[in-house]
């Protein structure tokens, strides 16, 4: 059985390859995309199902034993993740259609898309630190090719600094795993964690501990490495901005739950240093949110603070907090995703992304405004949604650990949030109806409400099905505070 | 031998950093071309230099070079191969659309 973690890296590859062939043939491509998502969905499902039953699955690639061969780690991190991701891209994929141009569809888009998924997957499901390189290239490439797709004066312009700090960030990333191979000899994840614990010389390794954060940093956008984000996430169409929003940050903050709850464990400075960097991170993020007109802008900055949401729990490392930042992870996948495909159907319906020329959406399109008042309400935490019980989490284990500060830095930028959210439906859809601005379209508008229909109905059951989420929030927190279980599960001694 | 090479690729990075941070956009690209080949030296470095061994290991053979480095360093190149060949496609084409080349001309401060 073991052979199952290695299917959500398979699948979206073969789907993405084989579409390259049948190019020509636009209407198949769109259907088979859709089928060949839900069945990769359906698969994860199942994997997931099975993990929660069964335990951890590993897979050593070739039969080569764990610490010589490369291993697949499926545990319940990590498939809970690619599960989300994929009911992500099954939002995306119903919702490529109607956003994107025919021509930008047939210049390859599903196999990109299908290529990102494989990178995501793979990053998440690794058990290896250089293999994580190489998903992250995988996902990178992908994400250059997405982010140009179309190639406007503006995102050809936006892609080149999105590529340059990406590719600069990852040769950084490569010489960091060369450094920690010289300490200790080993890329496997389960061996560093066994032997950076008995390493004697303590300063080499903080030096590659932080060199792995500063990394990780510029993929998650934390402060104050976040400023090539915002812009490069606006300039591409709305599915792809929904892809990145959702899903390449998130990758960043995965690896850093990974590395930082497995390799480098609990070093009291760097625990203040990662709480700092979460405070500066919300406020300036936020500071963003509430500082530009632009409506798709709003949305790539409102990234930013939930990304300090999840390295506070990081940096308070208990139980709780690891739980809280797991259940706010998906959390924020989803609504992003929903957030941006929100914005992006009334960017498209509007014909413009001031949101001073945009007024009275609510005459035309209610279903989208009262859509865009739910996701606002599940973004900003308002009881009983999911964004509430990350927060409650986090928050909580912050008091606990007396950080009065912190916890009304985030409670504040939480407030803000709800703010520059607020703007944009006050803007948006309240006033006068206004006829002559934009012409009405709501066929047009009925298809983009459906994919985001299904994002938030997961959004709203993971806040109203807390009581059965929780306790698998929990089990995390708890397996990952505990690294001898995956060390163990790998290593099999 | 150890030391030199690193003092190689730490020249590399250096000079490839300086590159980055110049205007034009060929330059930086010779810049990234640069540092990458500088982390490509670093990683075999990094595995110890033995001459003349093969990192073969067999049964009498007692001094072999370690492989994993080089295992590496190949997935590393035929990444920055692609990379670079991308990048300096996207930056042709981001020239021609936007008329300049340099860096300080494509900022984008349409929403401030």
């Amino acid at each position: 059985m073991s052979n199952l973690a290695a299917l959500p890296i398979i699948i979206p590859l073969i789907s993405g390859i084989l579409l390259i062939f049948l190019h020509n043939r636009m209407t198949v491509v769109r259907i088979l995309a859709k089928v060949l998502t839900l069945g990769n969905l359906a698969v994860v499902a199942y994997i997931a199902y099975y993990i929660y039953q069964n335990g951890t699955i590993t897979l050593e690639a070739g039969g080569w034993q764990a610490p010589y061969g490369i291993v697949l780690v499926a545990d319940m991190l990590s498939i809970i993740l690619v599960l989300t991701t994929n009911l992500v891209a099954v939002a995306a994929v119903f919702y490529a259609p109607s956003s994107l141009s025919n021509k930008q569809e047939h210049f390859y888009f599903y196999t990109f898309y299908f290529l990102l998924i494989t990178g995501v997957s793979g990053a998440f499901l690794t058990g290896d630190i250089f293999n994580l390189f190489v998903f992250y290239e995988v996902m990178l490439m992908a994400s250059y090719a997405l982010i140009v797709l179309g190639g406007g004066r503006i995102q050809l312009r936006e892609s080149i600094k999105y590529v340059l700090i990406n590719l600069f960030s990852s040769v950084l990333f490569v010489t960091t795993v060369a450094f920690l191979y010289s300490v200790v000899g080993t890329v496997n994840m389960a061996q560093l964690a066994e032997r950076v614990g008995e390493v004697e010389q303590k300063g080499i390794l903080t030096t590659i501990a932080i060199l792995f954060f500063f990394v990780f940093a510029i993929k998650a956008a934390l402060f104050p490495l976040y400023y090539w984000l915002p812009n490069s996430y606006v300039a591409p169409n709305p599915v792809v901005s929904a892809l990145f929003g959702a899903l390449l940050t998130k990758v960043g903050i995965y690896s850093i739950l990974r590395v930082f709850t497995l390799i480098f464990i609990y070093d009291p400075n760097l625990q203040q240093f990662f709480i700092w960097i979460a405070g500066l991170t919300m406020l300036f993020g936020v500071i963003g949110a509430l500082s530009t007109n632009n409506i798709k802008l709003v949305i790539a900055y409102n990234i930013i603070p939930a990304v300090g949401f999840m390295i506070l729990g990081i940096g308070l490392f208990n139980q709780t907090a690891i739980s809280g930042t797991v259940y706010y992870l998906v959390h924020d996948m989803i609504i992003k995703a929903a957030l941006f495909l929100l914005v992006g159907a009334v960017a498209y319906l509007a014909g413009t992304t001031d949101l001073r020329k945009i007024k009275g959406f609510m005459h035309h399109y209610p279903v989208l405004g009262w859509l865009f008042l739910l996701a606002t309400f599940v973004l900003a935490g308002i009881p009983p949604f999911s964004g509430f019980i990350g927060k409650l989490l986090l928050l909580q284990a912050g008091l606990a650990s007396d950080r009065v500060i912190i916890v009304i830095i985030g409670l504040i930028t939480s407030f803000l949030i709800l703010l520059s959210l607020m703007r944009i439906f006050i803007q948006c859809f309240w006033g006068e109806k206004d006829n002559d601005a934009y012409t009405v379209d709501k066929q047009a508008a009925r298809k983009f409400t459906l994919p985001v229909i299904l994002l938030l109905f997961f959004s709203v059951v993971l806040g109203i099905g807390a009581e059965f989420f929780y306790p698998i929030a929990e089990s995390i927190g708890k397996y990952l505070m505990n690294p001898e279980i995956y060390i163990d599960s790998v290593l099999k001694e | 031998m150890e030391i030199i090479m690193s003092i190689l690729a730490g020249t590399l990075f250096g000079t490839g950093i300086y590159n980055l941070l110049q205007k034009q956009l060929l330059r930086i690209i010779i810049g990234t071309v640069l540092i990458s080949n500088g982390a490509h030296l670093f990683i075999l470095t990094m595995g110890e230099l033995k001459r003349g061994q093969p990192p073969i290991l067999r049964e009498g053979v007692t001094d072999y070079v370690d492989p994993l480095p080089q295992a590496l360093i190949l997935t590393s190149i035929v990444i920055s191969f692609g990379v670079t060949s991308l990048l300096l496609v996207l930056a042709y084409r981001a020239s021609k659309e936007n008329q300049t080349d340099n860096m300080d001309k494509m900022r984008g401060n349409e929403y401030e």
